[in-house]
């Protein structure tokens, strides 16, 4: 009997929209850890598989916060409590010039928030992935779409999720080792 | 939908954005090819070997200039900022384009942008880094540059955050590593192509790192896609704000000539006018030389020379308003900075000035011309040479005769001068040379959803 443990079942279709159009089916009859793969963004298809929401905005949004307080407090502390000079009997806290770096570092850690949060929730880097193992999932980056139904999921049946995604009618079907 | 429906538009006699007949299968294999597959042509080693041995003078110019120091070039008392500031603007100033492409763009939904973003992206890249070697040497003593950040010292003092030339050490630092984001998360789906479509093993591993495991799931995407957003939407405000720092660099003094509220947005729009000119100067010698007329079509080129008729306007009545100033505002040393452009020993410059930035450029109306590629590079020329006698003219006309004629006094470029400027632009097209061999040049998985049949047809 076979010992490699399934990491799941993929089907791989010709288009974008036979990909949706499968990932709908897939979701509506029950299979919930499933996932989709394109080479393009497809606005459907993170709907389609059951995805709704994502946190980047928000790591985004706590980021610059974080990074306009660190800017604004690091100004303040520096040249009105630690070390003031004073300019030309200007005060020492003088916040009009304090504008220009507390946005510059707003934008900053927004920025870097936004991509460092946007890798750490996609969980990469991850360079070894069980579906690189199906040959076929290199054209995932050129003009495939696949479909991958987990065999995590509460339904996963090997021969039923053959059988239910050969009904879609896939361009080949492929088990996913481990 | 925009998409789409430019798609239409090219029966209604508009050039395409993408000509048709392409596939996804089509459009990745001809732009991954020319890093992949295609043999490096001898133009490419000659383009690159000269470039390179520009980038060596600018080594060996700045070799000297350490061991010697900034006496070598022209700058002196009143004179103190010369070449090295004037070079550092434009060099920035051109940069604005490819955040301008990537970002606003973007938020616009501007879908032309995506044959053009990747490689106006990496010219920001090259051309900030060009910029900030300017003010890096500028202070004298490059060694201690790192002083300029806050970071706890022996000598236990803090930078003087109330100084705008501090404010531009973060804008400048900021804008580069914001710019260095975007392009490299824009890049990581075509990284896994080319991991993907490798056959060099060495190359498949290079890219599979930097490609991060990227994989193309859709939960994926959709986090990407608000990451991307997300940042066009930071760097939109960031590229604004940018060449306004520079120009409170000297908008914040009181030298004549420099002390006018009219700089940031003039600034900005001379920025973008300058670096659309950058972004025309290497579109059509690349989509030449690589064949991709498909994907760089006329009607970019037509779009690029429409964005630089418009802020060709904005930076003309930005000088009209300098001038008006001058005369209206009843200050006697802005009214002499005036008679002085216009008479003064440098009048040559200015009246250069505004036939390269308002008079040549004004040939852009004549449609022939927006569609003729040769016309256009050379219209482009014209005005990065324009934008950098305007850089010359606000350093150093204003600052050579200010309030005391006693503290008069002429700048001359020396041979070092012109051997580091020469040598940046040596630097910036040898880092370009690399870029295009060995990166995609232009966005694949952007060019994908350009395509007629990326649409999700409803059921």
């Amino acid at each position: 009997m076979k010992t490699t443990p399934i990491y799941g079942i993929m089907a791989e279709f010709d288009s974008a929209t036979a990909l949706v159009e499968a990932a709908r089916k897939t979701h509506d009859a029950g299979y919930r850890k499933i996932d989709a793969y394109s080479p393009f963004p497809v606005e459907e298809l993170a709907e389609a598989i059951g995805f709704h929401t994502n946190r980047v905005a928000l790591v985004t949004l706590i980021g610059a916060i974080i990074g306009g307080l660190s800017g604004y407090l690091m100004q303040y502390w520096m040249a009105a409590v630690d070390y003031p000079v004073n300019v030309a009997g200007r005060p020492d806290h003088s916040w009009p010039s304090f504008i220009v770096i507390t946005f510059e570092l707003t934008i900053l850690f927004g920025g870097i928030s936004a991509v460092l949060g946007m890798l750490a929730l996609n969980g990469l880097p991850m360079p070894y992935h069980p579906v690189f193992n199906v040959p076929r999932f290199a054209m995932a980056t050129k003009d495939r779409f696949f479909l991958i139904v987990f065999s995590t999921d509460p339904k996963y049946k090997p021969a039923e999720v053959r059988q239910f995604l050969e009904s879609l009618q896939p361009r080949s079907i492929s088990e996913v080792p481990s | 939908m925009t998409d789409r429906m430019e798609q239409v538009e090219i029966a209604g006699g508009k050039a395409p954005v993408i000509e048709p007949g392409f596939t996804f299968g089509t459009v990745t294999d001809k732009i991954s090819s020319i890093v992949l597959t295609r043999p490096t042509s001898t133009g490419w080693f000659v383009g690159f070997g000269v470039a390179f041995l520009v980038t060596m003078m600018l080594l060996f110019a700045l070799g000297y200039l350490f061991v010697k120091g900034t006496g070598i070039w022209g700058i002196n008392i009143p004179i103190g900022w010369g070449f090295a500031i004037v070079n550092f603007v434009w060099w920035i100033g051109i940069g604005h384009a490819g955040t301008l492409i990537s970002a606003i763009l973007l938020l616009l939904r501007q879908s032309w942008r995506n044959s053009i973003n990747r490689f106006a992206e990496a010219m920001t890249l090259f051309a900030v880094a060009c910029a900030g070697i300017f003010p890096l040497v500028h202070t004298g003593r490059p060694w201690l540059a790192y002083w300029l950040f806050p970071y706890p010292n022996t000598m236990q003092y803090w930078p003087q955050f109330r100084s705008p030339l501090l404010w531009d050490v973060f804008a400048v630092s900021t804008y580069f590593t914001i710019s260095l984001l975007f392009w490299f998360i824009g890049l990581i789906p075509d990284l896994a192509t080319l991991r993907d479509r490798s056959e060099n093993p060495w190359a498949q591993r290079i890219y599979g790192l930097l490609a991060m495991g990227w994989r193309g799931s859709a939960r994926h995407w959709h986090r990407y896609e608000s990451a991307y957003l997300l940042l066009a939407g930071l760097a939109t405000p960031l590229v604004l704000s940018v060449h306004t720092v520079v120009s409170f660099d000297f908008a914040i003094a009181i030298v004549p000539g420099w002390h006018t509220t009219i700089f940031p947005p003039y600034f900005v729009a001379g920025a973008i006018y300058s670096g659309f000119a950058m972004v025309l100067m290497l579109a059509i010698p690349i989509r030449k030389l690589y064949g991709l007329e498909g994907f760089i079509t006329d009607r970019h080129l037509q779009n690029s020379a429409k964005v630089m008729l418009a802020t060709g306007w904005i930076v003309a009545y930005g000088y009209g308003i300098e001038a008006f100033m001058g005369w209206y505002g009843g200050d006697r040393y802005d009214a002499f900075t005036l008679w002085n452009r216009l008479h003064g020993p440098y009048a040559p410059v200015y009246f250069a000035l505004l036939i390269c930035n308002i008079g040549i450029p004004q040939t852009l109306w004549i449609r022939k011309l927006r569609t003729s590629p040769l016309g256009l590079f050379l219209v482009s020329t014209v005005i990065l040479v324009g934008m950098w006698l305007e850089r010359f003219v606000i350093v150093v006309m204003s600052l050579h005769r200010d309030f005391l004629t006693s503290s008069w006094g002429m700048y001359y470029p020396t041979r070092w001068d012109w051997m580091t400027y020469l040598g940046t632009i040596g630097m910036f097209l040898a880092a370009m040379f690399l870029f295009v061999r060995i990166l995609p040049m232009i966005s694949i998985f952007e060019m994908r959803t350009l395509l007629p049949e990326a649409e999700v047809k409803a059921e």
